[in-house]
């Protein structure tokens, strides 16, 4: 009977360092757990260092998810507006009343025209005083300085560019209308100011990113030359770069993880007490405008891209120093 | 086990701090490595670890060639070698059982291979009911011996010395070169810097003397 064969690693003198790849990757999971720990405590040795770092960086992070916010309201306020594609007919001063209910009958028998309402001189007027606030100083004037009124809504196909233009240039060569104005040209020129809040809501997130990222870099270098000591015994004894590295990036990924959580409640916070005057705010205009908060989904998105930004920042110092400290 | 062939070591201001040496250390075998301070000791034993390159000459550890031997392989390589510093180079925020511990950490050791490991080494040593204290807390001499334990926890082939007795008593320092014996007599090949010449002559291993980066005889 043939003895079983027994396979023998080469003869290593007294050594026996072989670690069989199960135990390598058990070991390797353990040591991560434990240096996620470490660097949780090391957060915890130094609170108030840790906290005021991960305030700043809280802050740099929460006025762009502020500004995002405020944008995508105005956003939806402005797509709302977008629907209605009113025309605003001003009348030639100089025309009286029944010529101007003359001038709104003939336009209503148009097919471009849905529905219209004629404002005269004195209606506009009152409508003003009521909601402009001014009513006192218009008391003042001896004459009404306004022009009378016809609001036109188009019918459906009309309501959009570019036959809007079309029809809005049409009936402002009618005789008798001073100009036609529709309320587009306002929707426009919000849509350009919210493009132009967009890339400066842009520009600025990448600003405070890369603030973020310097923040924790600086942390982290610091943190690098207080552990000088640890550093050159590690390598002495034959740790790998990832080995050294390790711990500071899991400190950099812990700082961007919390900074993120606390500008998310920064955020929050900072919503709520806007709140109040918003909805003040939207009732005066009746609409029925409903304001968009900070959701789970753009709050997660945050908190990944600042534990992004810490990983990286601490990956910058840990590349910058941790060359500069060998064992001599 | 080790082999310097016409080596020297320039430093980058121009000290050549070792010249042309040429040095044979065979499996298994203990030798002495003694000079005055500057005579090159230290930097013997830098260049083995790795913590130096040669300027010249060649220079093989375990039959590997180590002028060619690419950074990444350096943390592999070190670990082969047990080393003992003068100043035992211990972490002080942990610790003797996490100092010890570190290079089976590194290594990948699994959890409970680690434990027995760690205590068989300080075992070794006499530090076994001492494996909660802080560095801060022990004797010197026992401060040495977490070093020992550390440097022999992997159970390497060869195991290198720098002045290991240096702030020691007679008393200690016989006991610690008593542990590097027992090392020997294990199989493990061992390279002891050391000046305490009075101590060095009373065990029967070779000497090496260095006279100004120079082999003088050995």
């Amino acid at each position: 009977m043939a003895e079983p064969t027994v396979k023998r690693p080469a003869p290593q003198g007294a050594s026996s360092q072989r670690v069989s790849w199960q135990d390598r990757g058990r070991s390797y999971l353990h040591h991560h757990r434990q240096v996620a720990a470490e660097s949780l405590r090391r957060l915890r040795t130094a609170p108030l260092n840790s906290l005021m770092t991960l305030l700043v960086m809280a802050i740099a992070l929460s006025l762009p998810g502020l500004l995002y916010v405020g944008l995508s309201n105005a956003q939806s306020l402005s797509h709302q507006w977008q629907g209605e594609g009113q025309i605003s007919l001003y009348l030639q001063p100089g025309l009286d009343s029944a010529a101007g209910e003359d001038l709104a009958q003939q336009l209503r028998a148009n097919a471009q025209v849905e529905t219209l309402s004629y404002l005269s001189p004195d209606d506009a007027l009152a409508e003003f005083q009521q909601f402009s606030g001014f009513g006192e100083a218009l008391d003042q004037l001896q004459a009404n300085p306004l022009p009378a009124v016809i609001l036109v809504t188009p019918s459906p196909e009309y309501r959009r560019q570019p036959a809007l233009e079309q029809l809005r240039q049409l009936l402002g060569s009618v005789d008798g209308v001073a100009e036609a104005q529709s309320d587009q040209a306002w929707v426009a020129r919000l849509n350009q100011i919210i493009a132009l809040g967009e890339r400066i809501t842009g520009l600025l997130a990448v600003l405070l990113a890369t603030a973020v990222v310097l923040v924790v870099g600086n942390t982290i270098r610091l943190e690098i030359e207080n552990r000088r000591e640890e550093i050159l015994v590690v390598k002495l004894v034959g740790g790998t770069d990832a080995f050294v590295r390790r711990p500071f990036l899991y400190s950099g990924f812990c700082y961007g993880l919390f900074s993120g959580v606390l500008a998310w409640g920064l955020i929050l916070a900072g919503l709520w007490l806007l709140s109040e005057p918003v909805g003040a705010l939207v009732s005066l205009y009746e609409g029925s405008f409903a304001p968009a908060g900070f959701g789970p989904l753009p709050g997660l998105v945050l908190v990944f891209i600042s534990a992004l930004m810490g990983v990286l920042g601490a990956w910058i110092a840990v590349v910058r120093h941790l060359h500069a400290i060998e064992p001599r | 086990m080790i082999e310097f062939d016409n080596v020297s070591l320039r430093y980058p201001n121009g000290f050549e701090a070792l010249s042309q040496v040429d040095l044979r250390l065979a499996r298994g075998e203990m030798a002495f490595l003694t000079g005055h301070s500057g005579a090159g000791k230290s930097s013997l034993l830098k260049l083995i670890m790795l913590m130096e390159r040669p300027s010249q000459g060649q220079l093989r550890v375990n039959g590997q060639n180590l002028n060619r031997m690419p950074a990444r392989k350096i943390p592999f390589h070190r670990r082969k070698i047990g080393v003992i510093h003068q100043n035992h180079q211990l972490l002080f925020d942990r610790t003797a059982f996490d100092n010890v511990a570190l290079p089976l950490l590194i290594a990948g050791y699994e959890r409970d291979a680690i434990g027995r490991r760690v205590r068989a080494a300080l075992a070794k040593v006499g530090l076994l009911e001492k494996e909660k204290f802080n560095p801060i807390q022990l004797s010197s001499g026992e401060q040495q011996r977490v070093g020992i334990a550390r440097a022999i926890v992997n159970k390497p082939q060869l195991l290198l010395a720098d002045e290991p007795t240096g702030n020691l008593d007679p008393r200690l320092s016989a006991e610690i070169m008593g542990l590097f014996h027992q090392f020997n007599q294990v199989g493990v090949t061992v390279l002891v810097a050391s000046h305490d010449l009075a101590l060095i002559s009373r065990l029967p291993h070779r000497v090496i003397t260095l006279q100004k980066g120079r082999v003088h005889h050995g």
